[in-house]
């Protein structure tokens, strides 16, 4: 795992090798072990290397035998041996034992095309001398990152947008329709992030500046069949196990030791499991324990960690410890957050560090393409409720919701019912899924200064999703529907970054997931929706897998997706934790940077400080208002 | 003195509109299809009219039909509060 970042003058003026220096510097945190510059007249290639395959040899910016081709890359081609093993066999002859260096064979022989075969996690530039073309290439699922810019004749690109500010002279300002699209999906729509002319290669896609042009394509989708083959539900178990076991195996390929996170829940003990019964060597894991008992789930972390016997390491977090590094997490998010779930990632991967380690496995994505999540159930319910909408028992079962939410739980049915109500008309709405979500969430956009407003006047992000929509979406299920909204928008835009490459890579800890091989992920989508949800039982074929891999108790809890304490780590017993919160919601400092309402957030920050119950869309409120006012501090203010 | 229905509407405008739409939410206008009350914001109305009113809420009198918009919540309160009659809610 790495940083990366360059720089292509269109109009063949030399590049600067003390600029792709500074650019490179920016993002030292993901890549602390050596630094490489290449430059050659109008091309400069940066990278930062965190060593993890061939720590010796593989050192980068890296060329190919007659150095017509330099690379750049951040990440991991885990199936690098078998790669290698058949370039070899077509007369490839290797100078590393890196997986850098199959991809530029693989490049040699295939071009583009090359990264049909990579099962990884990936963002790399190529520079292709003889066609006089950059390549850029961003894995599938959009588990690493990659940013780019263009500035006059000058196209910048590099893993995180601070290496692109750090160009001089980029322009640095809010993008407000990032700003309105993170306050309704919690992220903004790729290719546009929260800086003005600032783009994000989406996941599955290519880029290629050639000829003065830049152009990016995707090269690869996610697809749902809309008929699914009938096999019976224990040989899509017995597949998925085999298919996760040996996703797992080949992400444990590794040059340094790889550890594992347990959260406590199902997904991260599967791949615990499926580790400790495939190696022998000693397996340290890691977790969080909240002080707070309702994120606590060291109940079961414990349980996981006795019954599958690895050495076990825990970091305690309180609200203060989250309070305290939220500027720094925001640093390295580069966008706001409505949560302040980021911070204890944050707090865990420092303490894998601390230990030595560089690389952990985690169950990332199991909950995406395994149906896991209580939105799916949620509108599942909602949608056989709306299918008879007189009826008195059916929104009973909005009680099955959310067990972890305190207040949502408290609530009488009669509300309950009424805050979920499902007119007959809505169900043909396409969004009707995660269409609660995203219109409470935009609630909070109320917070918004009149200028903003004004700008954003016509803007309709719930519209610009809409329109989006891949075309055969139409002829899925819903189900499937629910699960590619959650896949392709909060996934890659949310948890896979703000929640995981920037909270691990600030400690220069790289995270793999075998849910996310694409070979599991493929799989994962021909399975029919009634096994991944069976009646209300949240990803019901992995369980089915995963019997025999993990406790009782684990199998049998309920889904307790990870959250954090929100607003009572910033403001408690009626003043601000920390002084940048009381500085940052200052209706002075609100006004100077003219996002957001001086007088409504001071009403907020009235109501927190006065201990007032707070609501859901109160706490996405405080925390989007302090990241923005960070976000502004940090990048646009501070040069 | 402030009427019964400014109170309440002053609570609502202040807690869940954070000072917008102080002349723009009417009487009758439903708190829910406004998106004024989240999903857990009638928790803190129903908190709000225990401890200002003095009166004690049941669970099965948090329905809609009473809490459902500032007229609603007013016919609700001064019925609550009947024994004292509607000037002792005005003035509670």
């Amino acid at each position: 795992m790495c940083g990366i970042c360059g720089v292509l003058n269109l109009d063949s003026a030399p590049v600067d090798p003390k600029v792709v220096v500074q650019m490179a510097e920016m993002i030292r945190h993901r890549g602390p072990d050596e630094n490489g510059v290449h430059t050659d007249g109008k091309i400069g290639l940066g990278h930062r290397r965190l060593s993890i395959i061939d720590v010796a040899c593989g050192q980068q910016p890296m060329p190919n035998a007659d150095g017509s081709l330099w690379i750049s890359f951040n990440g991991e081609i885990f199936n690098y041996v078998e790669l290698r093993r058949d370039l070899e066999q077509r007369g490839h002859r290797f100078r590393t034992h890196s997986d850098t260096e199959v991809i530029l064979h693989l490049y040699e022989e295939e071009g583009e095309e090359c990264v049909r075969h990579f099962n990884g996690q990936w963002a790399f530039a190529i520079w292709d001398k003889k066609k006089d073309k950059l390549f850029l290439s961003r894995d599938r699922l959009g588990v690493r990152p990659l940013f780019y810019t263009l500035k006059n004749k000058t196209f910048i690109f590099g893993s995180e947008i601070k290496a692109i500010l750090a160009y001089p002279d980029v322009r640095r300002e809010i993008d407000l329709i990032g700003l309105d699209q993170v306050f309704t999906f919690w992220c903004t729509l790729t290719p546009r992030t929260i800086f003005k002319d600032i783009l994000e290669l989406p996941p599955g896609h290519h880029l290629a500046v050639e000829a003065g042009r830049v152009r990016t394509w995707p090269y690869w989708q996610l697809n749902y069949p809309s008929q699914y083959e009938k096999l019976a539900e224990e040989d899509w178990a017995a597949k998925l196990l085999e298919v996760l076991t040996d996703a797992t195996r080949i992400r444990l390929r590794s040059d340094v030791p790889v550890g594992a996170y347990l959260s406590g829940g199902l997904d991260s003990t599967v791949v615990t499991s499926i580790i400790r019964r495939h190696s022998d060597a000693k397996l340290k894991t890691f977790s969080m324990v909240f002080e707070d008992p309702e994120f606590d789930e060291r109940k079961y972390q414990r349980e996981a960690v006795s019954f599958l016997g690895t050495e076990h390491h825990e970091i305690g977090i309180t609200g203060a410890d989250i309070a305290r590094v939220f500027p720094k997490v925001i640093w390295h998010a580069e966008k706001p957050i409505l949560r302040s779930a980021p911070a204890p990632l944050y707090l865990l991967s420092s303490l894998v560090r601390n230990q030595g380690y560089k690389v952990v496995l985690s169950g990332e994505g199991a909950d995406e393409i395994l149906g896991g999540y209580d939105i799916f159930k949620e509108a599942k319910i909602r949608r056989f409720w709306g299918r008879k909408p007189e009826s008195r028992l059916r929104p009973l079962l909005l009680q099955r919701l959310y067990p972890y939410l305190d207040n949502l739980r408290s609530q009488p049915q009669a509300y309950l019912t009424a805050f979920f109500h499902v007119g007959t008309k809505d169900l043909s709405n396409p969004l009707f899924s995660h269409l609660p979500r995203w219109e409470l969430t935009s609630r909070i956009k109320g917070f918004f200064s009149k200028d903003v407003r004004t700008a954003l006047h016509g803007y309709d992000a719930l519209e610009e999703i809409g329109s989006s929509l891949p075309l055969p979406y139409g002829s899925w299920d819903d189900f499937t529907k629910s699960q590619y909204l959650e896949a392709s928008c909060l996934f890659p835009g949310y948890i896979l970054s703000s929640q995981g490459d920037r909270m691990g890579m600030a400690h220069s800890v790289e995270g793999r997931f075998p849910f996310l091989d694409h070979r599991v992920v493929d799989l994962a989508r021909q399975i029919p929706p009634e096994f991944k949800m069976k009646v209300l039982n949240e990803k019901h074929i992995l369980k089915q897998a995963a019997k025999e891999l993990v406790p009782v108790s684990v199998m049998a809890r309920s889904k307790q997706p990870y959250r954090a304490p929100d607003s009572k780590s910033f403001i408690s017993d009626g003043k601000a934790t920390e002084p940048y919160v009381e500085e940052m919601l200052a209706p002075a400092r609100i006004r100077h940077c003219g996002a957001f309402d001086p007088l409504k957030v001071s009403k907020l920050y009235d109501k927190i400080k006065e201990g007032r119950v707070m609501g859901v869309k109160d706490n996405m409120a405080l925390l989007g208002i302090l990241s923005t006012q960070l976000i502004i501090f940090q990048f646009i203010e501070s040069r | 003195m402030i009427s019964l229905e400014g109170r309440i509407r002053s609570f609502i405008v202040d807690n869940f509109l954070f000072g917008e739409g102080e002349n723009g939410l009417g009487g009758e206008d439903s708190l829910l299809e406004n998106g004024v009350i989240d999903s857990t914001g009638i928790l803190e109305l129903v908190a709000f009219i225990q401890q200002t009113f003095e009166i004690a809420i049941q669970d099965d009198e948090i329905i809609p039909a009473n809490l459902d918009s500032i007229d609603k919540i007013a016919v609700f309160v001064r019925r609550k509060t009947g024994t004292r009659g509607p000037q002792s809610a005005d003035k509670a």
